[in-house]
This record gives structure tokens, C-alpha cells and sequence, in this order.
């Protein structure tokens, strides 16, 4: 009798809640009743509240179990789970959930279904065919394609990937470099880190066609230390990937090299900005470098340098698989294709949510998150990470795409949503912002490095009630030039959440006036 | 990782061989020595000032720079608890503070380090925390009791 496949994730956020130790237990119980069932690990569905989400394989597709304890296994087995849809933490079909149903999985197509390391099913997924593609282009072609794609760093910069691509194209030195900026370390984000876990040939796939496609024949991917299931994943994958000649001499006979290795950070969350991961890769403190010379003319040990985020990089092989126009279909205004938005903190359904550009927070947080997990009011948003503004409900409306969030005085960033609920103070939150800042600066710029210090002074005084509207006008004045004379965005982009929780939330600056609920 | 637990000079050769072709070695040099000893004794700094031709200054700045890094190796067990905003939407800061509180009591007192990180990625199930390397999230107090009870069994 052929086993019966049952998919059980090994990605760090369903580990987190026990799936290695569900797995155990199923795999104990199968074999002691003498049950034919054949565990996958496969990355995680992304609908994170449900982890460990168990999956069946059926004739219909597969069935989802969740979340499932150690507990539940006895119970799991009496109903026969692998055959019948009886027991309660039934959910059906996966695909088929409305979280997962409403989405558009482009890059993350293959996240969750497949066995992250197993090449023959990445290969059977359609992995590798932009690759193929690719190498049958010019170089050129490659970077054209990626250009018309309309695809902007996911990173949260949003700047051109195909424009960024032909500078280094046209460039002319004897070295080039790709840098991967796996250096996720905006609190609300995790995108990067399950793509990697749940798909990581992709990543291996995009940065060999961004390799190709400007010529460069070395490959470095930039990995924070916090992550260090995926950097265990993905050195496996680049080793599988050599053997088997996606990676290495002649790759599949192309007569194009391409080599790839993993570098782990070291916990400065200042190495997310791309000079200071440069520096950083260099083997020097992460002090953030002045531009220009720009990246892509003068980066890893001062060549050519494509420097791009992990969800950019996994984005281009389908581009290529599916052509420009595919991709660029998807989207609104100068905002093209689909961005993974990562839904986090004080909500009721978080995870990883791929879908166009144009919908709405309010879609993301009740349609996807169903509202807060303490069943409290969603007060506010942060959008785009530490660096982002807090939201209030009257820009829940809010079309999520670069130019409509930076007209709505947000960020995009890197399509990270937290939710708080009424029991916030956007006071405490200001003040967070300062001292974050404060711990992680890299020291190279006074307005960062002295203005998060005196920044985070004033925010107590102002919390202490003293001086209350005289502070306020001092941090205004700070605010305006930690933006206007910082060296990088940690110390231009500080004052966001600090401006946009006093502009939304003015209450809470208020002493007298405590507007917590 | 290599099997040396001690600073010594076939520790010194091992890391010379494996990294002397590698751009930007620093960083993975730390780490893997840091990985084996808990920290980054005085004698390997001074080696690796030699073998990559930089100023003592120039590697203790970057030991310095980095949250990573340790100088010295209390024998404390580290555990990481994320202060970053998804976690403090979830609890996080009620959670530091039982924690701290927890640990300050006889039985543990000394045996655990807490150390601060901002974002484990695990912001849709938080608040988490990191122990010996394994990810924890949906952290309450009941499991971070069941936690650090496994832990100090697993550890004596």
C-alpha cells in the first residue's frame, strides 16, 4: 500500500510552536500501529495562527489540520485523520481556507507545498524554467526583462531592480559581485526568512540570473544571526544546487560560473543598509558609507555590485519563467506586481499574505487578520517596520503601493503590517523609536548618533509632563534634522513613527490627558 | 563547526587554512571562534591581527560593533527575548518583566543571561524568544516556565 503523505512544516515559526515535536509524535504513532503515512517537512502555508498546520494529501488536494499540539495526536489517530475529515481541528482544504484562497502567490508560489530541499519537486514546480530561459538571452534581454517587469526593491526602497541591474551590466570591470540582503531585521517582517526556509532554490535561482544577467560570477548572501534555521536550510540548498550544476562551473552547459555562499551578520541591525552590509561583508564595523559612489558602481571590495533583498531576488524567476508582462499585469499605478505583506503583533490571523498592490490595510487587518487577538479595538498600525509611520483607523483606506502610502505620510517599506489594539500608548511607542535608534545607530552621523540620545531624553520629559509643548517643539526641530542631515535612512527616517504618533495620536503627548482607554 | 573547545595554535592553523582564500574573512572567523569557545579570547585577537594583517584596534572595533560578539564567556546561558514592536503589541514587556523577576530568584540566579534582540521574525506569533538556538514564540508566562524547566534539565 502506498503511504499516505502528510505535510508537517519545518519552518522557524511553526517549530516555534511545537511542529518538530508534532511531527515525532506522528511519525512514533504511525509506525507503533503500523500506519503507512510518509511525513514532509515542507515550508510553511503562511497562515501562521494555524501553526503546526498538518497537511493530508487526498485526491481533492490537500487537507489541513490546525493547529495542532502533541496533544491532539491521540485523538488525531482514533478519527483517522489521514482518511477521514472528522476531527474538530479539521479546516478542509487547505487552499481553499480564505486566507489562503483570496491570495496571489507569485514568488511564494512554492512556499508550503514543496520539500524545501527536494530539487526534483522544485524542478516539477517549475523551478529552474527562468533560468533556462535566461540563459538562452543576452544579458541584456535579461536585464530588459526585469526592467519591464516594473519590479522595485522589495527591500522598501522601491528603486528599479532592472535599472539597478543595467548599471552594473554596463559597468566595465573584471570583478562583479551579487549581494543578498537577507538582513531582515524590521520588527513586523519575516518574509525573507520564510522564502528561504520554505523555498530557498529560488533565491538560488534569482541570484544566478541576476549573475548572468550582469556578469558577475560571485554570489554572497548577507544572513542575520536570528535566523539561524535559515541559514542552515540554505547552505544545504546551495550545496544540493551545486552538486547537481545549478551552481558552479558551466552551469547546466551555459559555458556561465556562478558561485554562491552564505554570510552570517552579527546582530547590528544597521548591516540592513546596504553600505553598511557591504562593510560589513568586508569584515569592517557596519558604518554606513557615504553615496556616491553608489553600489552598483563601487560595492563589495569597491566592484560592480548588485545589491537586492531576498523577496527581489526570488521575484525574477518567475518573471522570467512567465515574462514581463505577466508580472507587470499585476498591480496599480507605479507599483507592479505583488508585494508578500507580512501581517503581525496584536492580530488575530497572522502570516504571510501575497496578493497585487491596491488593497487596503483595512482589507489586511479584518478580510485577512480578523482584527486583534485580544478581541480589544485596533488602535494603530506600523507599517513598513521600525522606521515606519503608526496609522490610525482613518487611513485604514490607504491603497498599499509605494507612491499611495508615501502620499498618505507612510511607508511601504518591506510590506510589514503590526497591529496594536486600544491598550497602546503612542507616547511609549515615540520614545521606542528614539531608543531603538539610539542602540542600533552605527555612530558615523551626529543626527542619528546624538539626536536618537536627545531624542529619547525629551520623549521622558515629555512622558514626565515636563514642559510639555516647549519639548514637543524641540523634538519637532530635532525631527526635522535627524531628517534633513542623516548620512541613511536609520536616522532620517527615526523621526516617521516619532512624527506620525504625535500628528495621529495627540493625546497621548498630552500629560494631563491620558487617552488610553 | 570545527571541534576545538580551547584557544590553541592547531585552532589558529585550522582557521588560517579554511578562511585564507575568503574576502572579508573577519566576520566569519569571529563567529566560528566564538561558536566553539563561547567568546573571543585576547590570544585570538592577537593571531588574527597576524594572519589578516590588521591593527588590534581594528578587530576590537569590530568585536565592539557587534551585539554578537563577546569578549568574555560568563558561563551564563543566554537567553534572547525579542523587545521589538510586533512583540511589544503581543506583551512582550510584561513578559521581560517576569522573566527578569523569575530569574532573579535563588534557584536561577546566575545560571541565565537575558539578553535583548529586536526581531526574531517570528512577529506573527509573538511575544518569542530564542533559548540555545531553538525559536519560541506565543511565549507565556505557564511556557516560559515549562521552558526554562526542560532547559535546566536538558543543561544539568
Amino acid at each position: 500500500m502506498k503511504p499516505v503523505k502528510v505535510y508537517i512544516p519545518q519552518d522557524s515559526a511553526a517549530l516555534s510552536v511545537g511542529a518538530d515535536e508534532v511531527a515525532l509524535s506522528v511519525q512514533e504513532r504511525a509506525e507503533s500501529l503500523n500506519i503507512p503515512l510518509q511525513i514532509v517537512r515542507n515550508g510553511s502555508r503562511g497562515m501562521l495562527w494555524l501553526e503546526p498546520l498538518l497537511e493530508v494529501e487526498s485526491k481533492d488536494g490537500r487537507i489541513a489540520f490546525g493547529p495542532v499540539s502533541v496533544e491532539d495526536i491521540d485523538a488525531l489517530f482514533e478519527k483517522k485523520f489521514w482518511e477521514s475529515r472528522e476531527h474538530p481541528l479539521c479546516l478542509g482544504l487547505t487552499e481553499e481556507i480564505p486566507f489562503f484562497k483570496k491570495q496571489e502567490r507569485l514568488t511564494f508560489a512554492r512556499c508550503g507545498v514543496t520539500d524545501p530541499l527536494n530539487i526534483e519537486e522544485y524542478q516539477k514546480y517549475d523551478g529552474f524554467l527562468g533560468l533556462k530561459n535566461a540563459l538562452k538571452m543576452t544579458p541584456q534581454a535579461v536585464c530588459l526583462e526585469v526592467r519591464e517587469s516594473g519590479l522595485r526593491g522589495r527591500g522598501g526602497a522601491g528603486f528599479p531592480t532592472g535599472i539597478k541591474w543595467q548599471t552594473v551590466l554596463e559597468a566595465e570591470s573584471d570583478e562583479k559581485y551579487i549581494c543578498c540582503n537577507a538582513d531582515e531585521g524590521d520588527s513586523g517582517t519575516f518574509a525573507d526568512r520564510m522564502i528561504m526556509e520554505g523555498d530557498p532554490f529560488s533565491l538560488i535561482e534569482g541570484m544566478v540570473i541576476a549573475g548572468y544577467g550582469v556578469g558577475a560570477q560571485e554570489g554572497l548572501i548577507y544572513l542575520r544571526s536570528e535566523y539561524p534555521y535559515a541559514i542552515n536550510i540554505l547552505e544545504k540548498a546551495i550545496q544540493i544546487a551545486t552538486d547537481n550544476n545549478w551552481l558552479g562551473d558551466n552551469i547546466q552547459g551555459s559555458g556561465f560560473s556562478f558561485s554562491l555562499e552564505v554570510r552570517k551578520g552579527a546582530g547590528a541591525y544597521i548591516c540592513g543598509e546596504e553600505t553598511s552590509m557591504l562593510e560589513s561583508l568586508e569584515g569592517k564595523r557596519g558604518l554606513v558609507r557615504s553615496k556616491p559612489p553608489i553600489p552598483a558602481l563601487s560595492g563589495f571590495m569597491g566592484k560592480p555590485t548588485v545589491v537586492n533583498n531576498v523577496l527581489s531576488l526570488t521575484t525574477v524567476p518567475i518573471i522570467l519563467a512567465k515574462g514581463a508582462s505577466y508580472y507587470e499585469s499585476f498591480g496599480i499605478g507605479r507599483s507592479r506586481g505583488t508585494q508578500p505583506f507580512q501581517l503581525g503583533g496584536n492580530v488575530k490571523q497572522g502570516g504571510l499574505i501575497e496578493k497585487a498592490f491596491g488593497l487596503t490595510l483595512r482589507d489586511l487587518i479584518y478580510d485577512y487578520g480578523g482584527g486583534t487577538r485580544t478581541g480589544r479595538n485596533v488602535r494603530t498600525v506600523q507599517v513598513g517596520g521600525p522606521l515606519g509611520a503608526y496609522l490610525g483607523e482613518d487611513q485604514f483606506d490607504l491603497a498599499l503601493g509605494y507612491e499611495e502610502m508615501s502620499a498618505g505620510g507612510g511607508m511601504l517599506g518591506h510590506g510589514g503590517v503590526v497591529v496594536f489594539d486600544d491598550t497602546v500608548n503612542m507616547a511609549q511607542q515615540a520614545r521606542f523609536a528614539f531608543e531603538f535608534c539610539a542602540v542600533e545607530s552605527c555612530g558615523k552621523c551626529t543626527p542619528c548618533r546624538i539626536g536618537a540620545q536627545r531624542g529619547l531624553e525629551t520623549m521622558d520629559k515629555v512622558i514626565a509632563g515636563e514642559d510639555v509643548s516647549e519639548n514637543l517643539n524641540l523634538l519637532d526641530d530635532l525631527c526635522e534634522l535627524m531628517k534633513d542631515g542623516s548620512l541613511c535612512a536609520m536616522g532620517g527616517l527615526t523621526p516617521l513613527p516619532v512624527e506620525s504618533a504625535i500628528r495621529n495620536f495627540p493625546n497621548d503627548f498630552n500629560s494631563d490627558n491620558d487617552s488610553r482607554k | 563547526m570545527s571541534a576545538f573547545d580551547e584557544w590553541s595554535d592547531n585552532f589558529a592553523t585550522h582557521l588560517y587554512e579554511k578562511y585564507k582564500n575568503t574576502k572579508g574573512a573577519l566576520l566569519p572567523i569571529l563567529h566560528e571562534i566564538q561558536d566553539c569557545l563561547g567568546c573571543i579570547p585576547h590570544a585570538a585577537v592577537l593571531h588574527i591581527c597576524d594572519s589578516l594583517n590588521l591593527s588590534k584596534a581594528e578587530v576590537d572595533g569590530v568585536i565592539s560593533f557587534y551585539h554578537d560578539f563577546r569578549r568574555e564567556n560568563d558561563g551564563r546561558f543566554e537567553i534572547k527575548v525579542c523587545r521589538a514592536e510586533a512583540c511589544q503589541a503581543a506583551g512582550s514587556e510584561e513578559l521581560v518583566s517576569y522573566i527578569q523577576n523569575r530569574l532573579s530568584q535563588a534557584e536561577t540566579q546566575g545560571t541565565f543571561r537575558i539578553e535583548p534582540v529586536y526581531c526574531l521574525g517570528n512577529c506573527a506569533l509573538s511575544p518569542s524568544l530564542m533559548m540555545d538556538g531553538k525559536l519560541h514564540g506565543r511565549v507565556s508566562p505557564e511556557r516560559f516556565d515549562r521552558l526554562l524547566t526542560l532547559q535546566r534539565t536538558e543543561s544539568a
